[in-house]
């Protein structure tokens, strides 16, 4: 049994991630065999220049797309937590989609049902969007890694502050 | 056909007719897309003599091959075609961005746009939907800001938008269209065709797959183009960007200042791409599908300017800068700003305002005329309200200012044309091409007016591949096969900043067309379709009647004022003797006639057989 702080999700880091929607068409690419970003998993949004993130499921614990299906469509895994999609059970009613805060349930455009990030479980060397990635945006990591990830930084700066205000009373 | 759309739109924006025709695969191939296939649309779609400004002069939208796929900057090109209000030659510029891809995902190779709406409007182009609606409320607004208005008004964030502001409503010469807030369609005055038929945007939703022909092998063809990227071919657009160009450029004697007065500018460290990238530069950002990414974004955090934030390449820190004698790169960086909001060409405002303080200097313009603006070179207050002025067309001097140096230079009268650095009607780009004189050749045949994107001839000069100060034989034929490639690149619309990661030239580009679009294609003939692109475009011009040798000229003081600077470009200038040399040169290399006229036998083994009668002087 996996537990929930560790099961990885693919996140982009926004001090890095420019916007390129490289992670769009290389999405598309392996799941669909065409290039079109509204069949991408992940979408990627530039508010300004010095604004854009990309997006994507992050395999919430007690997912409310789940929650707020009413058909019973969706589910998730216990050991990953993706999200599964039953194609036939889903009417494409979009109660996921407005439940869902990080736009990551998409209607699909010829299904007509949503769709979802699933990791790119199928591909041996996983998430192809964090493969591609030019600027290292992206990583596919546990809440549990962010959180360090986060501490280590913070504490770099604390530190690299505390250096700067020595030099200046020095 | 795979990659392509194999479809062209047209729109009559005086009935409202909008139709669809297939795009042949023999056109697709001879002409590759983007400017190549743009020019032959103008070709046949336009009638001899038609004004830039008449409701038949078509505007024409293309993208390339690539576009919409995962191709690194190719994937996200669009170019713009159409008769030049600023030259009356071909028009043409080429942008990145998101535009492209979504327009290649609408469905279509290239929209060809001619009439005149009844009031600004509007197109609304929603994949096989094509709709005009009004724009009225939008006139005035800067091409975000009316970006940001039709993505509210049509309710869909990912809607991209290609717009003028409001110096393409007012029909300035130097006008641009701009998609994705700065990536421009910068050059030859298109954002006044667009205006002179109402049109104040293209606003395009896209939803379609774009399939290529070799999935797998694109895919390990842009793997490669991606590592590629990370290494040596792209570092200077990823570190210091193109701003990097200003100490080379002055340490070369090359950075033209104070409107090609001196070829050395003193202030250069204080507007170097070192101190732009120490004090301003914020984040580098990219285009869609491009791992390269070289969007430097300045923002100005202090000062007069505060708030000011651009994107920022080297030639228009050059025209706004140096050519203007101005070493303040907050004010430059605001200068960008409100360049873009007014929707003007970056390059061709900087020489506009240097010229008129050139003309200032000269006493050819008076305090009066400028309405109290003290136009002295140097001066950054000057700098930012002549821009508004000439965004504006306010006053005497801005609706003059706002035609553009050679129209300019004639209404003023007297000396002012010889203050006038044009070609053709375009204003210079940032090299003083008295010291770089491969450069001064390339530039004079290009077929577009001054332009050092045509041939890139101020690579041999920059490199130290030839003696700079001087023209001689053998320059033309570089010039003919770099134009060549040129042509290619902006075919393909792949971004020039990424030209080195092709390692192995058009062999390269070749394959990557071959593998996106399934037709066969090699380097040799790749070569062909660049030379029958740049004959075609002769054609055009000499069927407009601009195309011949006593059109390639260069600006006055190019050949009359020899660099004053002290150092090996001192007296540096270009005579008349060695310039001649040079275009008989180029011409014997192209197959032309002394009078740089394409001969019939030429034009026949390029398949242009059907304009033969533009040579003989008869029609069609």
């Amino acid at each position: 049994m996996v537990r929930p702080q560790d099961r990885k999700f693919v996140t982009a880091d926004p001090e890095k991630c420019i916007g390129c929607v490289v992670c769009e068409y290389a999405c598309s690419m392996t799941k669909e065999k065409t290039y079109n970003p509204t069949k991408s998993r992940i979408r990627a949004l530039r508010l300004g220049p010095l604004v854009n993130l990309a997006i994507t499921c992050r395999h919430c614990e007690d997912p409310a797309c789940v929650a707020a299906c009413p058909r019973n469509a969706l589910t998730q895994e216990e050991n990953t937590g993706i999200i599964i999609v039953d194609e036939e059970a889903c009417d494409g009613c979009a109660w996921c989609i407005s439940a869902c805060q990080f736009g990551a349930m998409m209607m699909h455009p010829e299904k007509k049902v949503v769709f979802t990030c699933d990791s790119c479980k199928n591909e041996q060397d996983g998430p192809q969007c964090v493969k591609w990635c030019p600027e290292e945006a992206l990583t596919f990591v546990t809440s549990d890694v962010l959180a360090q990830k986060a501490r280590i930084s913070a504490v770099k700066n604390l530190f690299q502050e505390a250096k700067e205000k020595k030099a200046e009373n020095k | 056909m795979y990659a392509y759309a194999g479809k062209i739109l047209r729109v009559d924006l005086t009935t409202g007719k909008v139709s669809t025709e297939p795009l042949s695969e023999e056109l697709a191939k001879n002409y590759i897309g983007g400017i190549g296939l743009g020019i032959r649309l103008l070709m046949d779609n336009s009638k001899p003599g038609t004004d830039p400004f008449s409701p038949d002069n078509p505007l024409i939208y293309v993208t390339g091959p690539l576009s919409g796929t995962m191709g690194p900057t190719a994937g996200n090109g669009y170019a713009v075609v159409s008769k030049s209000p600023a030259t009356g030659c071909v028009g043409e510029a080429k942008a990145h961005g998101f535009f492209g891809a979504e327009l290649k995902r609408a469905g279509y190779d290239a929209v060809i746009i001619t009439g005149k709406a009844d009031k600004l409007s509007y197109l609304w182009i929603d994949d096989d939907k094509v709709e005009l609606r009004n724009a009225e409320h939008l006139r005035g607004k800067s091409p975000y800001q009316t970006d940001v208005a039709i993505k509210e008004e049509l309710g869909d964030y990912y809607i991209r938008v290609s717009a003028i502001g409001e110096a393409g409503e007012k029909l300035s010469r130097i006008a641009c269209i701009i998609n994705d807030e700065f990536r421009a369609i910068g050059r030859t005055g298109l954002g006044a065709v667009m205006g002179s038929k109402n049109l104040k945007a293209v606003a395009v939703r896209g939803t379609r797959d774009v399939n290529v022909a070799n999935l797998e092998g694109f895919k390990e063809f842009v793997k490669m183009i991606h590592e590629r990227m990370k290494g040596p071919a792209t570092k200077k657009y990823k570190t210091l960007g193109t701003p990097e160009n200003v100490l080379v450029l002055n340490s070369l004697s090359a950075l033209a200042t104070r409107n090609f007065t001196n070829s050395r500018f003193e202030g250069a460290e204080k507007v170097s791409g070192e101190y732009l990238n120490e004090h301003y530069v914020k984040k580098i950002v990219g285009c869609a599908t491009c791992g390269m990414r070289c969007d430097h974004i300045a923002a100005v955090s202090e000062g007069p300017y505060k708030g000011a934030i651009s994107r920022l390449e080297f030639e228009c820190l050059w025209s706004m800068g140096p050519l203007c004698g101005i070493d303040r790169l907050d004010a430059i960086i605001e200068a960008m700003k409100i360049v873009n909001e007014y929707g003007m060409d970056g390059i061709s405002i900087g020489v506009v305002v240097a010229f008129a303080m050139d003309c200032y200097e000269h006493g050819i313009l008076t305090k009066e005329q400028t309405e109290g603006i003290d136009l002295r070179f140097g001066n950054a207050e000057a700098l930012i309200a002549l821009i508004h002025k000439i965004g504006k067309r306010e006053g005497w001097l801005g609706n003059t200012l706002a035609e553009g140096v050679a129209r300019a230079a004639e209404i003023i009268g007297g000396d002012a044309y010889k203050y006038a650095c044009h070609i053709k009607g375009l204003e210079l780009p940032g090299y003083d091409i008295r010291t770089l004189k491969t450069a001064a050749l390339g530039f004079s045949v290009a077929f577009r007016g001054a332009c050092h994107l045509r041939n890139g001839a101020y690579a041999p000069d920059v490199k130290g591949k030839v003696n700079r100060f001087k023209i001689e034989k053998g320059r033309g034929k570089m010039i003919v096969s770099d134009g060549n490639l040129y042509n290619i690149i902006d075919s393909l619309i792949v971004c020039k900043f990424s030209r080195g990661t092709y390692y192995d030239g058009l062999k390269d580009l070749a394959n990557y067309y071959t593998l996106a679009t399934g037709i066969p294609m090699t380097a040799e003939e790749l070569d062909k379709a660049g030379e029958r692109i740049e004959n075609l475009a002769r054609l055009f011009n000499i069927r407009e009647g601009k195309g011949t040798r006593k059109y390639d000229t260069l600006p006055w003081k190019i050949m009359n004022v020899p660099v004053p600077d002290e150092g090996p470009a001192k007296g540096a200038v270009v005579t008349e003797e060695e310039f001649q040399i040079g275009l008989d040169d180029y011409y014997e290399a192209r197959g032309w006639t002394k009078d740089g006229v394409p001969t019939v036998e030429k034009i026949t083994a390029l398949g242009l057989g059907e304009y033969a009668y533009i040579v003989q002087g008869g029609k069609a």
